[in-house]
């Protein structure tokens, strides 16, 4: 194990960096993504929320791969040339984005809806009263669910490895099939998902508890 | 130019006709206390002023926007009409001073020193100075009303619609959010349509009182013929009897 490491650890460094990053750029992107379909979805406004609704629906109801397979073969087919690493972060974004607005939606309806009221009756319109007063009060009593779904975006990054994404997955992949040492291999690997996921949990309890 | 005018206003929740040809004025600088029996449409009423709450027919006027007209958009409305709650509604995540902040300053883009220096005056004005820095669930319920009656006022309104300010508050803070409440009646040519059944406030301040029920406005009187003469309508006089003997 300590040999898989010592040996392979270029390698293992750059799944890990590819991890890293593209679970940073999916947590960021389908944060916003997500809170903004939530929106949608209690808006006033009908046809925001049926366009809400069925993003949702759509994309929480299909299997990860399918949507990242979706991107990989199907955008360069018609659009553009895409890498495994774009395909599979716009993927796990999209994927991810769905489950935040259920998260956020029912953070937001947990929040009394004096408050909104309250807030257009002041003069705010809609959007500023989610901005500066519904959301903030909504994102603490989400804290505890969305910390669990950042954990699961990670650990479904592993998803590239099945487009050429180059993550730790993939790295582990590779390694094991070159050295066939597969069971110290994916040990390792187990372990560098564990220093990322293990700190991003326990700084969410931590928010979970400042914020209380 | 009155301030609030409905014309026929019809108001239906789904199938119920929760408003049923409403016909009211009110004037500029008038102070009107609305009452009636729970579930006639009070808060209904009062909603629709500033568009909380949509109506389905007839015309409403106010601060010279029509709300039936689809293209009017009710933010310009309560830029101007600020609203009190049964429930205080203070945003629960903003101290106190950045409660009675926050509107002014993105709504009205006020300086902030500016802004600061009038909430306070404002605070000092409900007499809850030394709560600034507090937090809404710290504050009992009287002082929570009084701050939000601030909050409303650091819009510089022309008309502040109340909805049961007091029945929320324990006995002996009812009075405090009343005193605020006549304070700014007497002293300033704001407009008010108060809901309420503290029919000493009527007395003191209103000018006018309406009863409705069931929807309706049965009756529209000018305080003295409320209080000293006899409203005409056959119900509103059993109401009153009942709300005076209570108190
Ligand atoms: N959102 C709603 N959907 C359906 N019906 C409603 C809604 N809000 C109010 N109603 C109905 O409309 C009628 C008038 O309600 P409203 O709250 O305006 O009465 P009120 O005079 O303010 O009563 P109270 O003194 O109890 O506050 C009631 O019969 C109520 O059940
Ligand atoms: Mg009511």
């Amino acid at each position: 194990m300590i040999h898989i490491f010592a040996t392979q650890w270029p390698l293992l460094l750059e799944g890990l960096g590819r991890t890293l990053l593209c679970s940073i750029i999916a947590l960021f992107f389908s944060l916003i993504i997500g809170s903004l379909f939530a929106i949608f979805e209690i808006m006033p406004n009908k046809i925001m929320r049926v366009i809400g609704n069925i993003y949702v629906e759509v994309f929480r109801n299909i299997p990860l791969l399918v949507i990242t397979m979706f991107f990989f073969v199907v955008i360069p087919l018609y659009v553009t040339k895409i890498n495994g690493f774009t395909a599979g972060t716009i993927g796990l974004t999209i994927y991810t984005s769905a489950f935040i607005a259920e998260t956020v939606r029912s953070g937001i309806q947990s929040v009394d809806p004096g408050q909104m009221e309250g807030a257009m009756s002041n003069g705010l319109t809609f959007w500023q009263s989610m901005r500066y007063v519904v959301l903030p009060q909504a994102f603490k009593i989400v804290i505890p669910p969305l910390g669990n779904q950042f954990i699961n975006l990670v650990k479904n990054s592993s998803v590239l490895a099945f487009v050429a994404g180059f993550d730790l997955m993939y790295q582990g992949n590779m390694i094991a099939n070159n050295t066939l040492q597969t069971m110290p291999t994916f040990f390792v690997v187990g372990i560098l998902y564990l220093v990322i996921t293990m700190p991003l949990s326990y700084y969410m309890r931590y928010l979970e508890k400042k914020l209380a | 130019m009155s301030m609030i005018e409905f014309h026929d206003v019809q108001k239906y929740y789904g199938d119920f006709h929760a408003l049923k040809n409403i016909n009211l004025t009110v004037e500029a600088g008038e102070t009107v206390v609305l009452i009636g029996p729970s579930g006639s449409g009070k808060s209904t009423l009062i909603r629709t002023i500033n568009g909380l709450e949509p109506i389905q027919k007839g015309q409403l006027i106010v601060n010279g926007y029509d709300l039936a007209d689809k293209k009017t958009d009710p933010n310009k409305i309560r830029k101007n009409v600020g609203m009190v709650f049964q429930h205080f509604n203070l945003y629960a995540n903003k101290t106190v001073l950045e409660n009675i902040m926050l509107a002014p300053k993105i709504v009205l883009k006020r300086p902030d020193d500016e802004n600061r220096e009038f909430a306070m005056k404002l605070l000092d004005k409900v007499g809850l100075a030394n709560k600034a820095d507090s937090y809404p669930r710290q504050l009992s319920g009287g002082q929570q009303q009084r701050i939000a009656i601030a909050r409303s006022l650091a819009m510089k309104p022309k008309c502040l619609l109340f909805d049961e300010p007091t029945s929320a508050l324990d006995p002996e803070m009812i009075d405090d959010v009343l005193n605020v409440m006549k304070d700014i009646a007497r002293d300033s040519d704001m407009t008010m349509l108060v809901v309420t059944h503290e029919m000493g406030f009527a007395r003191e301040v209103g000018d006018r009182v309406i009863f409705m029920a069931d929807g309706e406005i049965l009756e529209d009187d000018s305080k003295e013929t409320f209080f000293d003469g006899q409203p005409s309508n056959e119900r509103a006089r059993q109401f009153l009897s009942k709300i005076i003997v209570h108190k």
